[in-house]
């Protein structure tokens, strides 16, 4: 059936199931917004700044677990859509952009918003293609989604010249299409696995560290599974927060520069560590040479090639998809004849019982000024620790991954390879829609909301009740941290002046806002936000936070992993 | 330790193909010394050869880049087996005097061959492995050169091993 360009994006995505679509219009892609105009197989919500489409599109796929999709016109529209796209870049979300682009004839023409968006964006996408004939145009979509999809997922960015949108041709949606440069593995090699299970079954003082790769690859199920089975420690990274619930015991909690003391000790005296789906960054490890010191055999399973042996050598390497590798080790484990060392067990876990009793996350209780751990715990205990919770960037966003204990995937949706502030509010909203009755809160700061606060009227448009908590400290907290540590307390352009009335802000926007003040009020309003009252409203609450509040435990950039500062050592 | 290799990868002949790959080895500070690209008998696909120098770490990291790229359709190390490296040059040299018939005998000696002549000029074509390019360039007066421009390094395995698509 003859269909144009701006018909086939249209009807690719409605093939795809896409839900919603976020987005901004601009000349470029006013054909394709006709054509959605004209549908009704998915919605589109309209942001108020192209960068937010892409978060909220991001969040998204986070949340579910499928393709995210943002339209963004040509020029400005892709270069402020760039931060959202190198931000799902750097966490491996699936996300498809369509980007207009200016006709094919004044491309290179210096043309009314022409940039060049495939050379723009080819440093932060999986993949990305200029579509000059209409005729690639539906095998180009279908390919974008499954490059997207599988492997390592990551943004892919089709640009679409405005008259490639009226051209016309044969449309059929293809339901595959034959790569014969992308076929990304799967399966584990199986000699490598029977390796890496006589490696476990051996180990005497284990460590199981997992990463973002157990969400997005939903291998939590098999990981916990593996784990009990072992009976080992284990420690999530901040993207894999949640991979294993937080509440169990074997969980020692979040590890790297802000982790717990008893998982960078662990972590750093292990005799054997499973890494799953983690990459052994900056954050996570600290200094590699100082890592390196110890003696420790490494198994590493992970679907990207090139991030195995990357920071720190492994000794079996295992390349595949997580929850396929984690079942056949599963199945190896169950079959195995040998057991681990009981008593070497026990011994291993006395000793981190031991790091685990210097209770590295307590703080003052007693403070008349509203702690900002306070605040978090308190959501996690209103929320029964069933809410989605979105970050932005900074002190709050290690409060909320210390403090809020994640007991299942895809429900802690922040920025950890990029670190961009302003996603939160953007973020809270792509969850919402994707899942309109459950609880989303947003832990922000108050120079993070800013980033994005025009998001507020998109909250308005679309009724979108997501709950807000800004940990308001006056200050860029963890600027203001490093100031302090590094810089001899010389607060360089770290404080917000000039704040706005944040009540009166949220409530010019049709939203409830509520500013808190002392600690007592903190449980009543978090009550008053998530009660069945407010359900269908957004709500914006303004922490008054203690400003010197630091972020401990703390290991220093270029420092160990074991070389923490403890908030008693101060 | 740095050492040099060879690394020919065969990819999609598309638009902005070459860009990909001269990208990731700005964006993650790996060294290119050459880089040489053209279709295949297929001309669907462009085989690259890039000559690089990094320790085995980086290499390795190299490697697995290229390979993550989704129009690379494979990637060899030519420097981990035997194999044959060879490069064109084109030297345009002064011949004059004495000093053409001297210029004649030296390209001889390196098996050039002179492709262009006028009264005064002589444009040699070499080929061979780039340190043999190299010699030729040290045996003549670098006052004699006036321009020169090379290819770059081509590869290909020795005996059965061979990239194919």
């Amino acid at each position: 059936m003859e269909a144009t360009g701006a018909e086939i994006v249209v009807r690719c995505l409605a093939e795809e199931g896409v839900e919603f679509v976020f987005g901004y219009p601009g000349g470029a892609v006013l054909n394709i917004y006709d054509e959605i105009f004209k549908q009704d197989k998915f919605k589109h919500v309209l942001v108020r700044h192209e960068q937010a489409a892409v978060h909220a599109a991001d969040a998204y796929a986070r949340a579910t677990g499928r393709v995210g999709v943002a339209l963004v016109t040509s020029g400005p529209g892709v270069t402020n859509a760039v931060t959202g796209i190198a931000t799902a870049y750097m966490d491996s979300v699936p996300i498809v952009v369509v980007t207009g682009q200016v006709p094919t004839p004044a491309i290179g023409m210096d043309a009314f918003q022409e940039v060049d968006t495939v050379g723009i964006t080819r440093p932060c996408v999986k993949h990305n293609f200029l579509v000059k004939d209409v005729k690639d145009l539906a095998a180009t979509m279908k390919k974008a989604f499954i490059i997207a999809a599988t492997g390592r997922p990551g943004p892919v960015v089709v640009d679409v010249p405005k008259d490639v949108t009226f051209h016309t041709t044969d449309f059929e949606y293809p339901s595959s299409v034959e790569m014969r440069s992308y076929n990304p593995v799967v399966k584990g090699h199986s000699g490598q696995l029977k390796r890496a299970v006589q490696m476990l079954l051996e180990a005497q003082r284990p460590m199981i560290y997992t990463g973002g790769g157990v969400v997005l690859g939903d291998a939590a199920q098999q990981l916990i599974e593996v784990a009990r089975l072992l009976g080992f420690p284990v420690t999530n990274t901040l993207m894999g927060l949640g991979g294993y619930p937080a509440t169990d015991k074997q969980n020692l909690g979040m590890l790297g520069m802000h982790g717990t003391y008893e998982a960078n000790m662990a972590m750093q005296h292990c005799d054997v560590l499973l890494a799953v789906g983690a990459r052994f960054d900056d954050r996570v490890i600290g200094n590699p040479e100082h890592f390196a010191r110890e003696q420790r055999r490494i198994v590493h399973i992970d679907i990207d090639p090139s991030s195995i042996s990357k920071r720190v050598k492994v000794d079996v390497p295992i390349v595949g998809d997580v929850k396929t590798v984690l079942a056949d080790m599963l199945g190896l484990l169950k079959q195995a004849k040998d057991r681990p060392d009981a008593a070497a067990l026990k011994a291993w876990w006395t000793q981190i019982e031991l790091w685990r009793a210097k209770n590295c996350l307590k703080y003052n209780k007693q403070s008349p000024i509203i702690k900002p751990q306070y605040v978090v715990e308190k959501l996690w205990e209103v929320t029964k620790g069933e809410a989605f919770v979105t970050s932005d960037v900074g002190q709050h966003q290690m409060w909320a991954a210390q403090y809020y204990k994640f007991d299942q995937p895809r429900r802690w949706i922040n920025s950890g390879g990029l670190g961009t502030m302003g996603v939160g509010l953007p973020y809270a909203m792509g969850v919402q829609l994707a899942f309109p009755d459950a609880q989303v809160a947003c832990i922000t700061g108050e120079s993070s909301i800013q980033m994005n606060i025009q998001e507020l009227s998109t909250c308005k448009q679309y009724r979108i009740p997501v709950k807000v908590l800004t940990l308001n400290n006056r200050y860029m907290g963890m600027v203001r941290q490093w100031q302090e540590f590094f810089y001899g307390s010389r607060y360089a352009e770290s404080y917000m002046e000039s704040l706005p009335d944040f009540v009166k802000l949220a409530e010019s926007y049709g939203h409830v806002g509520m500013r808190i003040d002392k600690p007592e009020d903190v449980e009543a309003a978090i009550k008053e936000a998530f009660s069945p009252a407010l359900k269908e409203r957004m709500v914006f609450m303004d922490f008054q936070t203690d400003q010197t509040e630091n972020v401990y435990p703390m290991v220093e950039g270029g420092k160990g992993l074991s070389e923490m500062i403890l908030a008693e050592d101060l | 330790m740095n050492s040099r290799h060879i690394i020919s990868l065969l990819m999609e002949n598309e638009a902005g193909a070459l860009s990909r790959v001269a990208g990731l080895f700005s964006a993650r500070a790996y060294n290119i010394e050459s880089l040489t690209v053209a279709p295949t008998e297929d001309a669907t696909l462009s085989r690259m050869t890039i000559v690089t120098t990094g320790s085995e770490d980086i290499i390795e990291q190299i490697t697995k880049q290229l390979n993550k790229l989704v129009d690379v359709i494979k990637v060899m190390d030519l420097t981990e087996g035997s194999h044959i490296e060879r490069e064109l040059m084109l030297v345009k040299v002064k011949a004059v005097g004495s000093g053409r018939e001297e210029m004649k005998r030296t390209a001889d000696i390196f098996r050039g061959r002179i492709i262009d002549v006028t009264d005064s000029t002589y444009t040699i074509e070499l080929t061979g492995t780039g340190s043999k390019l190299d010699a030729f360039l040290e045996a003549i007066d670098p006052a004699f050169i006036i321009e020169t421009v090379r290819t770059g390094a081509s590869g290909i395995g020795r005996g059965e091993r061979s990239l194919k698509a």
